[in-house]
Order: C-alpha cells, then sequence, then structure tokens
C-alpha cells in the first residue's frame, strides 16, 4: 500500500461519483433512468462500449491467462472481439429499431406475449448475475495490493460505490463513467505495452532493477532400484510423493525444509531435483511459506522469466528495446525457452502442502494453442476447445449490459456507427493484451497464488506511479461494467417483470424508484457472490457467463429476425432451455465440482464450458416449438423493422 | 405504461439491404473464424509456422482476425451509409432507389 495508490484511488471514486450526482437529474424519468434519454453521442457511445465489454475479464483475466498459458489466453481476445461482428452485422439496428430499454422490449415488440417477457426478463437476470461475478471478484483481487484491504473489503467496497452510482444517476451516469474508464484504460495499456518493449527481454529479469531476479537451483540425484539419492550429501530426503505421475521431494538442509520436482535430465540421463515453492497448511493449522511462517513479508515470490532468448542464454540474452514483431518472434522462436509455473496439491505429515513448480516450455509451443487448452488431447478436450471458442463468439451479442447500450444513442445508425467505434477500440485493446500477457509472463512479476493480478504487476514492475495508475483504471473497470450489469438486472425486473409482466407499476415515477430498489438487491447479492468465488480465473467465469447468455438469447434474437415462422411459444420455450440447459450442464461440469471438492473426473457432464450442446438445442427448441405452435396463434415473425 | 422504442425512428428502406448485407458478411467473417478453430484442431502444429517476420500463423491469424473485422465494420458502415443516402435522395425527389 502506498500513499500514491491511495491517492488516485480516492480521486477516481469520488470524480466517478461526482459525475452520478452531477446527472443525477436526468434520471428523473424511467428513459432517462434506463436509456440515458437516447442523447448519448455515437463515438462517446463506442468507447463506453468499449468501457463496458473491457471488464475486469478482459483486462485482469486475459492478461493473467496469457502471463500463465501463453497463446491459450488470447484465444479468449480473438472470441471476445470477433463476438462483435454478430453484434454489428445482426442485432445492432433491429434492436435499436424495436426496443425501448431492454433487450426484453426488441424481442416482444412483434408479439406482446406473457411467456416472452417472463423468460427474457428471467434470462437477462441470470446472465447478468453469472457476469457479476467475475467482476466482483476482480474487484477483491485488485484491492488487497492496492490499498491492502482483504478480498471481501474490496468486493464490498466496489458493491456500495457501484450502487450509488446506479441509484443516483442510471445509465447515463454509468454511461460516461465507462467512456472515460474505456478511454483511460486503452491510453494507459498502450504506455504499458509500450514500456514493456522499450525494456526488451532478459533471462534474468529484476524489473528495473526494483527486485533481484531469484535464480532457482537444480540438484543432481540417483535414482537406483533402493530409492533417490542425491549427489551433494549436505542434502537429505524427508519424504517423497507422487501426485498424478508427478514426483515431488522434500528436502532437509540445516533443519529447514524445502519441496523440489524430480524428474528426468535428459542432457544426462540421470535425475535432477527442481527447486520449487510451496505453502503448506500443517497439521496445527500454522501457514507457511516456503518452510517459514506466512506473514505479510514472507509471500511466494512471483515468477515468470525466459530461461533462453532464441538460442542466447545469461547476459548475452539481453535484448534491449525491441519492436512489437522482434518481441513477438523471439518469444515465440523454436529456441527460446520459456519457465512457466504449475501447481499441485497433496497430504504431507498430517497438513496439505500446495508445491508450485517450474516446467520449460519452447517459445514456439507457447506462442500457439496448447498450454491450458489441449487441442491435441482426447475427442473431449477438443470439443471443449471448440465449445468455448463457438460461446466467445455467439455470446458477445447476446450480453444484456451490451444490448442495453443500443438504447442510449438517438437512432439506428447512430447505433452501428458506435458499434464499430467499440470494434476498433476494443480490438486495438485486445491486441495489447498479448504484450501485456506475455511481458509479464517473462518479466517475472506472475503471482503463483492469483495471476488475474499479472497486469498491474506488470505495471508495478516500471514504478509506483504506473502501478497506481492502471489498478486505478481496471478498478474502475469494474466499477462501470458492474453499474451496467447492475442497471441491465434493473430493468429486467423493473420494467420486464413488474411493468410489461405484473403490470404492477403504475407511473414512470414508480419504474424508476422500482430500478433503484432492485439495484440495491443484486448489488447486495452481487457482494456476496464476489466473496464466494474468490480466486477462479476471471476470464474463465466469464466464458461460461458468455455461454449462458448465448444459448439463452442469441437464438431468439437470429431467428426473429430471420426465420418468418418463429413463433413468440417458440421463443419462450428457446429461452427456457438455453437459460437452463447451458446453468444446468455447468453445475454437473469438471470445473464445478472441482469447486464442489470432488474429482472433477466424475462429473456427469464432461465438458467445461456447456456452448457446443446448449446453444444448437436452443435453436432446436425454438425450431420445433415454433413449428408446434404456428397455428395455435403464437404470432408472425416477420419483425417490422 | 408505454412500450414504443425510447427514440422514434422514421421507416427505414434500406432495412432489407442492410440485413442481407450484414447477414452475408456475418458469414464470411464466421468462416474465417471457423478456418482459425479448425486449423487449430485438425493440425495445430501449422499454428507454430513461421509465416513472415517471424511470427507464427497462430499470432498472424489471430491479429488477422481482429484487423479483418475492423475492416469488414467499416466496409460495411459505408455500404448502409452509400445505400441510405441514396435512397433519402431518390425519397426527396419522389422516385424509387
Amino acid at each position: 500500500m502506498n500513499v500514491l495508490s491511495i491517492v488516485l484511488f480516492v480521486l477516481f471514486v469520488a470524480f466517478v461519483l461526482g459525475i452520478s450526482f452531477y446527472f443525477a437529474g436526468r434520471a428523473k424519468s424511467a428513459s432517462g433512468y434506463y436509456a440515458a434519454g437516447s442523447r448519448i453521442h455515437w463515438g462517446v457511445n463506442g468507447i463506453a462500449f468499449a468501457g463496458d465489454y473491457l471488464s475486469a475479464a478482459s483486462f485482469l483475466g486475459i492478461c493473467g491467462m496469457i502471463a500463465t498459458a501463453g497463446y491459450d489466453g488470447f484465444l479468449y481476445s480473438i472470441g471476445y472481439l470477433a463476438g462483435w461482428i454478430v453484434a454489428l452485422f445482426i442485432v445492432a439496428e433491429p434492436l435499436k429499431r424495436l426496443g425501448k430499454y431492454t433487450f426484453t422490449d426488441a424481442l416482444d415488440a412483434n408479439y406482446n406475449h406473457r411467456g416472452i417477457k417472463l423468460m427474457a426478463a428471467i434470462s437477462t437476470l441470470l446472465v447478468s448475475i453469472c457476469y457479476l461475478i467475475p467482476q466482483m471478484v476482480g474487484a477483491g483481487v485488485l484491492v488487497t495490493p492496492l490499498l491492502g484491504l482483504p478480498h471481501a473489503v474490496g468486493v464490498v467496497l466496489v458493491g456500495l460505490i457501484v450502487i450509488t452510482i446506479v441509484a443516483t444517476a442510471g445509465m447515463t451516469s454509468t454511461t460516461y463513467v465507462q467512456f472515460i474508464k474505456g478511454a483511460l484504460l486503452l491510453v494507459f495499456s498502450f504506455i504499458l505495452v509500450a514500456v514493456v518493449l522499450v525494456r526488451g527481454l532478459s533471462t534474468k529479469p529484476d524489473q528495473g532493477g526494483r527486485v533481484p531476479f531469484r535464480e532457482y537451483r537444480t540438484l543432481a540425484a540417483t535414482d537406483s532400484g533402493s530409492g533417490l539419492a542425491l549427489d551433494d550429501p549436505a542434502w537429505q530426503i524427508a519424504a517423497v510423493r507422487e501426485v498424478k505421475g508427478l514426483r515431488f521431494v522434500k528436502l532437509l538442509r540445516d533443519g529447514r525444509e524445502s519441496w523440489w520436482k524430480a524428474e528426468m535430465d535428459a542432457a544426462t540421463g540421470g535425475t535432477k531435483l527442481l527447486e520449487s515453492q510451496f505453502s503448506a497448511r500443517l497439521a496445527d493449522g500454522t501457514q507457511t511459506v516456503n518452510g517459514a511462517p506466512a506473514s505479510k513479508e514472507n509471500q511466494l515470490a512471483t515468477v515468470g522469466n525466459m530461461e533462453a532468448i532464441a538460442g542466447k542464454t545469461g547476459d548475452d540474452a539481453a535484448t534491449g528495446g525491441l519492436n512489437p514483431f522482434k518481441f513477438l518472434s523471439l518469444v515465440g522462436d523454436t529456441k527460446s525457452r520459456i519457465k512457466l509455473w504449475k501447481n499441485a496439491s497433496f497430504e504431507d505429515n498430517g497438513g496439505r502442502v500446495t508445491v508450485y513448480y517450474p516446467v520449460f516450455a519452447a517459445g514456439n509451443k507457447v506462442l500457439r494453442p496448447g498450454q491450458r487448452f489441449k487441442i491435441e488431447g482426447t475427442a473431449t478436450d477438443r470439443i471443449d476447445f471448440l465449445s468455448l471458442m463457438l460461446a466467445l463468439f455467439l455470446g458477445t451479442a447476446a450480453l444484456p449490459h451490451i444490448l442495453i447500450r443500443y438504447y442510449t444513442v438517438p437512432s439506428p445508425a447512430a447505433a452501428r456507427k458506435s458499434t464499430i467505434v467499440a470494434i476498433a477500440a476494443i480490438g486495438f485493446f485486445y491486441i495489447l493484451t498479448l504484450f501485456m500477457g506475455l511481458g509479464a509472463m517473462t518479466n517475472g512479476v506472475v503471482n503463483l497464488l492469483d495471476d488475474n493480478m499479472s497486469a498491474p504487476l506488470l505495471a508495478r514492475s516500471f514504478g509506483t506511479f504506473l502501478f497506481s495508475m492502471i489498478s486505478a483504471i481496471a478498478f474502475a473497470t469494474v466499477l462501470g461494467t458492474v453499474s451496467g450489469l447492475i442497471i441491465a438486472a434493473s430493468g429486467a425486473v423493473a420494467h420486464d417483470l413488474l411493468d410489461r409482466y405484473g403490470k404492477i407499476i403504475k407511473s414512470d415515477k414508480q419504474k424508476v424508484a422500482a430500478g433503484k430498489v432492485v439495484a440495491f438487491a443484486v448489488g447486495a447479492l452481487a457482494i456476496v457472490l464476489g466473496i464466494i468465488f474468490k480466486g477462479v480465473n476471471v476470464t474463465f467465469l466469464v466464458g461460461l457467463a458468455f455461454a449462458v447468455a448465448a444459448s439463452a438469447n442469441l437464438p431468439s434474437i437470429v431467428m426473429m429476425l430471420f426465420w418468418k415462422r418463429t413463433t413468440a411459444r417458440g421463443i419462450t420455450a428457446s429461452i427456457f432451455v438455453g437459460v437452463f440447459s447451458s446453468i444446468g450442464l455447468i453445475l454437473f461440469s469438471p470445473t464445478m465440482y472441482e469447486l464442489y471438492g470432488k474429482d472433477p473426473l466424475t462429473a456427469p457432464f464432461p465438458l467445461k464450458n456447456p456452448g457446443i450442446v446448449s446453444i444448437p438445442l436452443s435453436f432446436l427448441t425454438l425450431i420445433v416449438a415454433s413449428l408446434l405452435t404456428r397455428k395455435k396463434g403464437g404470432g408472425e415473425a416477420s419483425p417490422a423493422v | 405504461m408505454l412500450h414504443e422504442p425510447a427514440a422514434k425512428s422514421g421507416a427505414d428502406p434500406a432495412f432489407p439491404y442492410k440485413r442481407r448485407l450484414g447477414a452475408w458478411m456475418f458469414i464470411l467473417y464466421a468462416l474465417v473464424y471457423a478456418g482459425f478453430v479448425i486449423v487449430n484442431l485438425v493440425r495445430p502444429q501449422a499454428m507454430e509456422t513461421v509465416v513472415f517476420g517471424g511470427l507464427n500463423l497462430a499470432v498472424v491469424y489471430g491479429f488477422g482476425l481482429i484487423i479483418f473485422a475492423l475492416i469488414l465494420a467499416l466496409v460495411y458502415s459505408q455500404a448502409c451509409e452509400r445505400r441510405e443516402k441514396r435512397l433519402r435522395q431518390a425519397e426527396a425527389k419522389g422516385g424509387r432507389a
């Protein structure tokens, strides 16, 4: 925690709240509260789109995943950006033309059917909540190093600020917060990439002289029939553990324990032990890090460096400043060797140990898919990859907080133009993510406990100011996105459910009041979920939210626009099946089984991402239900757009 | 309560053209995107192939998809604006596009 960080953080929050109070007067009517009075300029809205979209997942999660898994993290950038093509070519103008405040409005415009209102509102609510979780997790992640506060405090803080933003000025303040944040994010990400390139690559990154490079030792061992023996007698073997085909060895030297990973030495044909980091919960409950009690001073060291750069090692390998192409070609060179880190947990002496051990990957393997997504693995692994790429492509145009931004501009043409501005801004940012992620991977700044912090920690390696700015912007990122999601959820309940479905709302004023009450409730729920899901990679969580959105909403939008036989009951059934099949499959997926503390291999649904099943299922449901109900007066489809 | 669109838009005679053009451009992009996914699934080693300037296919195709999206978006926008303008002019003259 440092003074500059706190000052910048307080200034950002004060500025954001100032905007909210300034625009509070514009949020008295429902149109002002839910759609910013449809008076936002398309250029501002385009950058605000970027602000909405470049959430904690994009900024923190993608950079973190690239830093630990290389190109696989960049797949999210590609998929997220591709989704905007669906938004521009299929959704933008019709949605603006048909809708008023919510996604439900547009879907129901030609049907006026209670089933659509109910299901579309439920879908909006559920997708918003799914998307809120990673944003709140991201908030907690940021606050710890920025302000020295615990994760839960960060989540509560974000929740309270966002509720204030939304409750005071609704969509108007959210739009301007997003605009400013989106612009700052682009500028400072560009600056961060520029300084990464100026620094260049080295095999012993010392963060510009700020943090000495830590060398990890390798010990030679002999693996005979009677067991493992060390060549150096100063070390004693205290324990050997086998975990999923990997062998870990506990060594003692001068009474101090350490864990090492045993593996074959390709050069000598013998065995070598690689020094690792480890954390442990001892049988008496004490937490230790690298053999000493855990404390603020004794934490796992940040990691990440290249062992060889295009075949060069040691001081000769340092490159100095690089252009972007040279940077990528050197990282991805076949003769480059990058040290990545994995972890394994197991029982030891009644306690539980997690060992963080190094693995070495050739540059050409890091700069292509395969480190995280096993595209050369089993059929299930490949289908999982396909499922993720499908969900990312189709999810964007179905996200409620993105869809409602089309109502803030005055015309369909403005909706189209703002989408193009968004594509330019977001595309530029996603190209930067590859440099930021690889920069973190090679500059020794990856936090072993939480890869989401990679981008802010990379910024810290260039000094406190950049770190404070990047962290404050990332925090504003969370604030903006959460605000948009809460407004989407609030519109779904107050406008779709209470007004249009339940007909409980009697006046414009009541609708605004109801929206604010719902904002409080959803904000409170987001706080609780953000605390529960601490530690899960935020990009991964967003990938799941995309799958739910793509399954629930996209089939209805597309078929309503392009298939004249679509009926109201078809749409209702499609949303129902899309929402509940995707969420149901996620609950029975390996990822959730891991969170439940069960063996992921026993999960009934083998895929991590449900999109490949739930999206076609939702389409199929719509077609079958529409054909079955066509003569029963489900309504004609051909929209009057 | 009122349920009409928040901002009134007049009739848009260019809409069928824009919808058709959007659908074709979507299909074009979807094919290029599908190509990326398929290469990764069928021949993942091909992604390591250096294409130019030391950059491999994974980087070139990935950046290419992002830049291609922007190019298509700009082409679409220009085409839509041109058609809208032409139809507006034709409407003003009382003729047909």
